[in-house]
């Protein structure tokens, strides 16, 4: 019979070592990073899957999200009397927080459980073995492509999700709700920085990019090599790149305030 | 797909990304008033009311440039250092002047050009200035019937 607190015990030290492996496994990518030859091929192959095929969703929930941040925040800030501030509250919620968070946490299920589904699949099929036996890392030509293709197109597709955020903002506050666009550009302006939000927005993306890659290769790597185990490695990635963009997030607000 | 075309859609792709980060970063971030290179001036006010950094500086109603910091100097008076833009050949009599868009909205510093010949250098400080309007004050001053400087 199990003890409880050995249970509790256990439990523990099996989280405890699975955060190393993911450490392991990601300086183990880092280091291939270095070691020719350049995958560039394969690399843009993963650029095309996860960034391209992600463009069509990043930009209509972009467009969503911006609309209905104008619409709930022009309701509040008319009791103020302050509607003209619409421009400021949408740009900064959406480029210091809204834009890589959502972007980090569509592309995780778009993108994200699709890598861990293939790389699963791959660990069930043996094809990982079969690209030991021709002396082919693995990690190099399966896992880094695709870790380093995430950590490149999170930023793009950011910046893509904020701006077409910005413009569904525009729409709903100068096209539906009759204020000034010239006033919501200019309080938009006037409000962001590009030192302190910009370059912020961009390197939480970066941030982000960096670890959904890496915990969905991570996960379709150390898949149990069956149908099952697939299917779990999927859903693992989905709900640990969520939970971990939530929690990072707010540490980098936090440390750098951005 | 055919790689050839699957490296345009890549390359389309990379291009948006990179356009979007740029719209970001000059047009909604303005760069390009953060940047060195800019053209700095201080100006000392009595009061500032709700002025704060990146505020812009205009001539005219046209932004020319934006407030960096502002500091409390050894008179205990308000130091504002402005960035403009270097092409600007001001006066040396040039006025600043601390305006509020719409009666409750943003502020921002107006500067006028004034008639002298001889130019404002870099680093230079403004001598004529005109503070924020108060309102508490203005309503006090109309309500106990004293004029608005008589304070």
């Amino acid at each position: 019979m199990a003890n409880p607190i050995s249970e509790v015990g256990r439990q523990t030290l099996e989280m405890l070592s699975s955060f190393g492996r993911v450490t392991l496994f990601a300086s183990d990518v880092a280091r291939n990073l270095f070691r020719p030859p350049v995958r560039f091929g394969r690399t843009l192959e993963a650029i095309y899957d996860l960034g391209v095929l992600s463009v069509v969703l990043i930009a209509t929930s972009g467009f969503a999200v911006g609309a209905v941040l104008g619409l709930q925040g022009y309701t509040t800030l008319v009791r103020f009397g302050a509607e003209e501030s619409l421009g400021a509250v949408v740009g900064l919620s959406l480029i210091r927080e809204l834009g890589p968070v959502l972007t980090g946490l569509l592309v995780t299920g778009r993108a994200g459980s699709s890598v861990a589904a293939e790389i699963g699949t791959m660990v069930a099929t043996e094809q990982l073995d079969g690209l030991r036996m021709m002396s082919v890392n693995p990690v190099h030509f399966v896992a880094l492509p695709k870790a380093l293709a995430m950590t490149l197109v999170m930023p793009l597709l950011s910046a893509i999700f904020t701006v077409c955020a910005i413009f569904g903002g525009y729409v709903v506050g100068v096209e539906l709700l009759g204020l000034d666009g010239g006033t919501y550009l200019a309080s938009l302006e006037t409000s962001v920085d590009f030192r302190e939000d910009v370059v912020g927005s961009i390197l939480k993306a970066v941030i982000f990019g960096a670890l959904v890659g890496i915990i969905s290769t991570y996960r379709g790597y150390s898949s149990e090599p069956n149908a099952a185990g697939v299917s779990r490695a999927t859903t693992s990635t989905v709900v640990i790149a969520s939970v971990t963009i939530l929690f990072s997030d707010y540490f980098i607000t936090a440390l750098w305030g951005v | 797909m055919q790689s050839s075309q699957k490296d345009l859609v890549v390359g389309i792709f990379v291009m948006l990304g990179l356009s979007a980060v740029a719209y970001l970063s000059l047009e909604v971030g303005g760069m390009s008033y953060s940047g060195p290179g800019g053209f700095t001036m201080t100006a000392t006010f009595d009061e500032i009311g709700a002025l704060t950094p990146r505020a812009p500086v205009v001539i005219s109603g046209v932004k020319v440039g934006q407030v960096t910091s502002i500091n409390l100097d050894d008179d205990l008076r308000a130091k504002v250092v402005l960035d403009v833009r270097p092409d600007l050949e001001l006066s040396i009599d040039t006025s600043a002047s601390i305006r509020t868009s719409g009666l409750l909205g943003n502020q921002y510093i107006a500067l006028e050009p004034g008639g002298e010949i001889d130019l404002i250098q870099d680093g230079e400080s403004l001598d004529f200035t005109e503070s924020a309007l108060n309102l508490e004050k203005l309503i006090g001053a109309f309500i106990h019937g004293s004029d608005v400087e008589g304070d």
